[in-house]
C-alpha cells in the first residue's frame, strides 16, 4: 500500500505531539543527567525538568505536585495503586475489592492476582449503557471492603462514569477509591481538589506524549498510604524506584500542558467530527451504538454491524485504522467482554468496530471513513446467510444452533 | 492479523456466492457454525441425476478465512461426485489457504458444511446413510 491508512485508533495510542517530541530530545542529547544526582549541575538540571514535568501533570488533574508519582504507564499506576492500598490496608481494614466487570485487563488481571493471594472480589455489573448503578455498588460494599477501583472513561466504548458520585459513596464508607483515568486525561475536565478520588492512574501516551511513562496520583490529605511493588534506590518517596527517564517524563508534562490549553476547543472539533461519523454510518440498517451517547467522550464511536463479523469488516477496510471488538484472532472465539457485559448479545458483539478520532484526524478522513464501511457492510452482507435469513424474515433467535 | 494472499483473494473476489432453492431436488443445503461463535457457513450443491455435483453457491458469516474456506470449497465439489467431494479433508483447505492456526476451525466448518449439504441430498432422496455433522442448526 502507497499511503498510510486512516489513524482512527487514538484510543489505542496516540502520535508524539511534535511539539512535546521538541522539549524532549534535549534531554536526550546534552541535559542527560540523572535527577537523582544531588552533586553537579548535569543532575540538577534533569531534576528542575522533573520537578516541572510534575506541575504541570497535577495541574491538569487539579492536584498537588507531591501527590504524583511516576511509573512507566498506566498498567503500573493500576498494579501499584490496587497491590499496594490492598496490600497495605489488609490487616486493618479488610481484603475486599470491587470493580466492575468492564475494566482494563490491567484492572482486572491484578484483582485477580490478588484473589490468588487470598483476598475476595466483586466484579460489578454494569448497566446496559455501561454506566455503574450507585446503588448496586453501594450494595457491593462490606464492612471489609478495603478498595472499590473504576475506569474514568471506558477504553472501547468511551462512556464516562459519574466518579464524582461514586468517590463520594466510597468516602461515606470509608473505602479507599481508584480511577483508572488513562483514557480520560485531556478528555474530560478533572478537579482532585474537589472530587473525592484516593488514586488515580495516568498515561502519556493516550494524550500525545510518549509510550513508557505514566503516573500515579496519590493523595495526600486525607493521606492514602501504599506499599510499593518496586524497590531500590527510594525514588518517588520510596513508592518507585528505578532512575527517572527524564525525557519521557519532560513530555508527559508538555503533553498534559499542551492538553490544559488546548482540551476546551479540541473537544469541540473532535465532537464535531464524531457527530458526523454517527450521521453517516447510522444511515445504514441495523447499525447500533454501544455504549451511552450523552456520558461518553467526543472522541469514542463504538457501533455493531449487525450480521456482518468484526474481523471480516476490518479486512474489508484495510484503508482505516480502528479496532475491533471481536477477537476472532484469538483461539477461543469470545467476543468483547465489554460488549458482553452490557448484555449485548453474541452477534452484536462479535461485529463491533471502535472508532476513536483525535487531534490530527481531519473532515475529509471522517467522509472517507464512511464511504469505506458502508461499501464495506453491503458488501459482507451481500455474503451474509444471516442478513438473507433476516430479509426473508426469518427469525435468527428461532433457530437452535449447535455452538462449536 | 497477516492474511495469505489466497485468503485476501478469495475475500476481495468470492467465487459462487448466492443461493438455490432450498427446496428444490436437485439441492442440497449445509447449515454449519453459529452467530454466537462468530461464524455461519451456508454450502448449497447442485446435484445431476448421475450423483455429481454440477454446480456450487455458498454464503458465509465469518472472518476472512471462513469466507475463503466456503469460496474454495464451492469450487472444489464441482464436478465431483458425493462421495468424492466427502473426501475433502479441512487440512487440504487449511493448506490450500496457508491458514495460521487459530483459524483452522474455519476450514473445519467449510468440511462440515460439505458433509451437511450431502446428508440433507442424501435425506431428501431417502438415503439411509447419517453422515450428521457437529455443528449443524435446527430449523424449527
Amino acid at each position: 500500500m502507497t499511503t498510510q491508512p486512516i489513524y482512527l485508533d487514538y484510543a489505542a495510542t496516540t502520535p508524539v505531539d511534535p511539539r512535546v517530541a521538541a522539549k524532549m530530545i534535549p534531554y536526550l542529547t546534552e541535559l542527560f543527567g540523572n535527577p537523582a544526582s544531588r552533586s553537579h549541575a548535569y543532575g540538577w538540571v534533569a531534576e528542575e525538568a522533573v520537578e516541572l514535568a510534575r506541575e504541570q501533570v497535577a495541574t491538569l488533574i487539579g492536584a498537588d505536585p507531591k501527590e504524583i508519582v511516576w511509573t512507566s504507564g498506566a498498567t503500573e499506576s493500576n498494579n501499584l495503586a490496587i497491590k499496594g492500598a490492598a496490600r497495605f490496608y489488609a490487616a486493618s481494614r479488610g481484603k475486599h475489592l470491587i470493580t466492575p466487570k468492564t475494566e482494563h485487563k490491567s484492572v482486572l488481571d491484578t484483582c485477580r492476582e490478588l484473589e490468588r493471594e487470598g483476598f475476595t472480589v466483586t466484579y460489578l455489573d454494569v448497566e446496559p449503557n455501561g454506566l455503574i448503578d450507585l446503588e448496586k455498588l453501594a450494595a457491593a460494599i462490606r464492612p471489609d471492603t478495603v478498595l472499590v477501583s473504576t475506569m474514568y472513561v471506558n477504553n472501547e466504548i468511551g462512556v464516562i462514569q459519574d466518579v464524582a458520585a461514586i468517590g463520594a459513596l466510597c468516602r461515606e464508607k470509608g473505602v479507599i477509591y481508584h480511577v483508572d483515568a488513562a483514557q480520560a486525561a485531556g478528555k474530560v475536565e478533572i478537579d482532585l481538589a474537589k472530587t473525592p478520588i484516593d488514586l488515580l492512574s495516568l498515561s502519556a501516551h493516550k494524550s500525545y506524549g510518549p509510550k513508557g511513562i505514566g503516573a500515579l496520583y496519590v493523595r495526600r490529605k486525607p493521606r492514602v498510604r501504599l506499599e510499593a511493588l518496586i524497590h531500590g534506590g527510594g525514588h518517588e518517596r520510596g513508592l518507585r524506584s528505578g532512575t527517572l527517564p527524564t525525557h519521557q517524563i519532560v513530555g508527559m508534562g508538555e503533553a498534559y500542558a499542551i492538553a490544559r490549553n488546548s482540551m476546551a476547543v479540541e473537544n469541540e472539533r473532535i465532537r464535531w467530527l464524531r457527530d458526523r461519523l454517527w450521521a453517516g454510518l447510522s444511515t445504514m440498517e441495523e447499525v447500533y451504538l454501544n455504549g451511552d451517547l450523552d456520558a461518553r467522550v467526543p472522541h469514542n464511536l463504538n457501533v455493531s454491524f449487525n450480521y456482518v463479523e468484526g474481523e471480516s469488516l476490518l479486512m474489508g477496510i484495510k484503508q482505516l485504522a480502528v479496532s475491533s471488538g471481536s477477537a476472532c484472532t484469538s483461539a477461543s472465539l469470545e467476543p468483547s467482554y465489554v460488549l458482553r457485559a452490557l448484555g449485548r448479545n453474541d452477534e452484536l458483539a462479535h461485529s463491533s468496530i471502535r472508532f476513536s478520532i483525535g487531534r490530527f484526524t481531519t473532515e475529509a478522513e471522517v467522509d472517507t471513513t464512511i464511504a469505506l464501511v458502508t461499501d464495506a457492510v453491503a458488501k459482507l452482507r451481500e455474503l451474509s446467510p444471516l442478513w438473507e435469513m433476516v430479509r426473508e424474515g426469518i427469525d435468527l433467535e428461532s433457530i437452535q444452533w449447535a455452538a462449536h | 492479523m497477516a492474511y495469505s494472499e489466497k485468503v485476501i483473494e478469495h475475500y476481495e473476489n468470492p467465487r459462487n456466492v448466492g443461493a438455490f432453492g432450498k427446496d428444490d431436488e436437485d439441492v442440497g443445503t449445509g447449515m454449519v457454525g453459529a452467530p454466537a461463535c462468530g461464524d455461519v457457513m451456508r454450502l448449497q450443491i447442485k446435484v445431476s441425476a448421475e450423483g455429481v455435483i454440477e454446480d456450487a453457491k455458498f454464503k458465509t458469516y465469518g472472518c476472512g478465512s471462513a469466507i475463503a474456506s466456503s469460496s474454495l470449497v464451492t469450487e472444489w465439489v464441482k464436478g465431483k461426485t458425493l462421495s468424492q467431494a466427502l473426501e475433502i479433508k479441512n487440512t487440504e483447505i487449511a493448506e490450500e489457504l496457508a491458514l495460521p492456526p487459530v483459524k483452522i476451525h474455519c476450514s473445519i466448518l467449510a468440511e462440515d458444511a460439505i458433509k451437511a449439504a450431502v446428508a440433507d441430498y442424501r435425506s431428501k432422496h431417502g438415503s439411509t446413510e447419517t453422515e450428521t455433522p457437529i455443528c449443524t442448526p435446527v430449523a424449527p
